[in-house]
């Protein structure tokens, strides 16, 4: 609540200066309804093979004289039958911005994306995952931030400074594609003293020399992505078993370039990121230890697409993106060394028709992540979409997918929009 | 006779060098071209909604609306910012581009749910914008250099006296072998373009509607229709709101303008 109270009281700020100008103003609502079904076993007891979601999200966006100012608010909620924790609320944006000639400012709740690549985004660090919503880490919680950005002749460099920290929300214990043991936030620790209010900040150059784009960015601040530490163990004739699992948030400094080149119909995509982050080590009957884990992530490859498929206007993209990481196998990475192989089929017809079909190859331990995403205008207001996401032969070794390899789901998604 | 220069020609309404000097139906074709351009010059910026309707044969309709921006820039092609409102599930999503006379556009896409700013391959000339019978090229900058041009005949066009002119995209990506163009001897605006495929048939035929004069110089289309003879599919794009000169900047033409746009 003291995010909110903060971001409010900037927003009467700007809201103050220029109340009585002329606004312009709108209002955009989406309501999803979301079906979601569950093929395989499921592996606990409390988990259901079906559930039925609610969404909703409205923004509203008002400027004022002539967009020098302008305030955006985004509420989202959810309504979920099967999880009471992905029953939840967010607010997404909740920002004032002003334009003062080249230099761009924001303060309030917000989200930005960094990067170029298709599958991971590595180097898109500002906002926390709302993981409750996929697993594809493209939806974002509301980051407390004020921004500067600035555009010259260099291009567009950006200064962030990020007073608060939102917390990563997981799965309940009755939800589907959750840990192998249930969360326990109350037991979260940081690295840092000043824990969730620890200021991070973040300087990012973006920009293009011709066909070729751009961003070099430093990041340094806490963690998007909690370390889950074994707790509460209790003894049993294998030895002490934990029930429960902590996540832990280090500190991390993070610096990374992106970078696209346009070809005719090839885009080539590289992302790369130089890590240090805090890594806890817990070991029975001993205190607690930090160690600093430096390591370089990369993920490189291309899209190619066909146009005007068969003399027909349907255009076909190829996706092919190699994904590694230097901590390798056995740790929290889940692209190590991995493949990611898809086609991307646009009919261009009166409804935008779209499949995207997808597959992710661990060159390592062989498990292989098959991802079906299609969408289909019904009307100038609505939408279906179909996704599927399947988990096939996931080694023990593969940890983040081995905790869901039952949890391959076919989702029927309904889009109203108002 | 001397002292009058072919400019002061021009504002007399005489054309008379473009027809009675010798020229190669070439020449001429491209003096034709460059002096529909030369007339639009100086148009600095302009901003207007569209608003198209789709039509399959069975004369099932569907709507798209979108607001444009654009800034005439002196040595390179255009640059315009389109936002699209309608349908509802791409409404915020909005497409930059800076055209350029030769080789390929820059063009970078906003994607709203995502926040995510991405630069595109531009070398999609022939796929149809937004489903309609427009191509892409169709409605991109109509910069003199992406063609070469061919007269072919003066001929009656409504009420009108009209050059033919004959172009051929220099683009080897076009959808397009040729385009025959109907441009009228007063104004010279474009009246009528036929479109012919990679087979040499022809594939379409658009025609230009309800002219307006903007800031006392600039002509422009209140209504596109676009008929495809092969489908029999059609587009009618409608332009409102129109305004020319509202001061617009290099800077509201950038990948963080974009990224605003609303």
């Amino acid at each position: 609540m003291r995010t909110l109270k903060w971001a409010t009281a900037l927003l009467c700020v700007g809201l103050g200066t220029q109340a009585h100008a002329a606004i312009y103003q709108r209002l955009d609502t989406e309501l999803s309804v979301e079906a979601r079904a569950f093929p395989q076993e499921r592996r606990f007891s409390e988990q259901s093979n079906f559930g039925l979601s609610l969404a909703l999200g409205s923004e509203w966006y008002g400027e004022w004289a002539k967009g020098q100012h302008s305030v955006t608010v985004l509420p989202f909620v959810r309504y979920d039958s099967l999880d009471q924790q992905r029953s939840h609320f967010d607010l997404r944006e909740l920002n004032w911005q002003g334009l003062f000639g080249a230099l761009e400012v924001r303060a309030g709740l917000s989200r930005v994306f960094w990067g170029k690549t298709e599958l991971l985004h590595l180097v898109d660090i500002i906002n926390q995952d709302d993981a409750l919503e996929n697993i594809d880490g493209e939806d974002k919680l509301g980051q407390p931030l004020l921004r500067l950005s600035w555009t010259g002749a260099i291009g567009n460099l950006q200064a962030y400074a990020l007073p608060y920290f939102r917390e990563r929300r997981f799965a309940g214990h009755e939800g589907r594609l959750r840990a192998p043991l249930p969360i326990d936030p109350d037991r979260v620790r940081y690295e840092s003293a000043d824990e969730d209010k620890h200021l991070g900040y973040a300087l990012r150059l973006q920009s293009y020399v011709g066909a070729f784009d751009f961003g070099l960015a430093w990041f340094s601040g806490t963690q998007r992505a909690p370390q889950l530490i074994p707790i509460d163990f209790v003894d049993t004739p294998q030895g002490p078993q934990p029930t429960a699992l902590a996540p832990f948030y280090g500190l991390m400094d993070q610096a990374s370039l992106d970078a696209q080149y346009t070809v005719g119909a090839w885009l080539l995509k590289l992302e790369s990121v130089w890590r240090e982050q805090a890594l806890l080590q817990v070991a029975p009957e001993q205190p607690a230890r930090i160690e600093p884990l430096r390591y370089a992530a990369a993920t490189a490859g291309f899209e190619f697409t066909q146009y005007g498929l068969f003399d027909s206007s349907v255009d076909a993209g190829w996706l092919v993106e190699y994904l590694w990481d230097e901590r390798g196998t056995d740790t929290d990475a889940s692209f190590q060394n991995d493949l990611f192989l898809a086609t991307r089929l646009a009919a261009n017809d009166v409804n935008d028709s779209t499949l995207l079909g997808g597959l992710v190859i661990d060159l390592d331990h062989g498990s292989r992540f098959i991802s079906l995403e299609a969408g289909r205008r019904l009307t100038g207001q609505s939408k279906l979409s179909l996704e599927a996401r399947l988990f096939n032969s996931i080694s023990a070794r593969d940890a983040n997918f081995y905790a869901i390899r039952q949890d391959d789901y076919l989702q029927l998604e309904y889009f109203y929009y108002f | 006779m001397k002292l009058l220069t072919p400019s002061l020609l021009l504002a007399t309404g005489l054309i008379l060098p473009l027809t009675t000097l010798a020229q190669t139906p070439e020449e001429k074709g491209l003096a034709i071209a460059k002096e529909a351009e030369a007339r639009d010059l100086g148009w600095s910026d302009a901003e207007s909604t569209m608003e198209m309707v789709l039509r399959n044969r069975q004369g099932q309709e569907s709507k798209r609306e979108m607001r444009s921006r654009s800034l005439e820039m002196a040595d390179d092609g255009d640059r315009s910012l389109i936002i699209f409102d309608h349908p509802k599930d791409v409404r915020g999503t909005a497409l930059l581009t800076f055209s350029h006379k030769d080789g390929n556009d820059d063009q970078w896409l906003y994607l709203p749910a995502l926040k995510r700013v991405k630069r595109i391959a531009s070398s999609n000339k022939s796929g149809p914008f937004m489903g309609s019978e427009f191509a892409y090229e169709d409605i991109s900058s109509q910069e003199v250099e992406k063609y070469s041009f061919k007269y072919l005949r003066d001929e009656a066009c409504g009420d009108q006296q009209c050059f033919v002119l004959e172009r051929i995209p220099v683009d080897e990506k076009s959808g397009y072998t040729k385009q025959v163009v109907w441009i009228d001897q007063t104004e010279y605006r474009p009246q009528q373009i036929e479109f012919y495929d990679r087979k040499h048939s022809h594939l379409k035929t658009l025609t230009f509607h309800d002219y307006q004069r903007y800031a006392d110089k600039h002509w422009r289309p209140g209504r596109l229709e676009m008929v495809n003879l092969q489908t029999g599919k059609s587009t009618t794009l409608s332009f409102s709101g129109y305004k020319f000169k509202n001061g617009f900047e290099e800077g509201d033409f950038d990948q963080a303008s974009l990224a605003r746009a609303r």
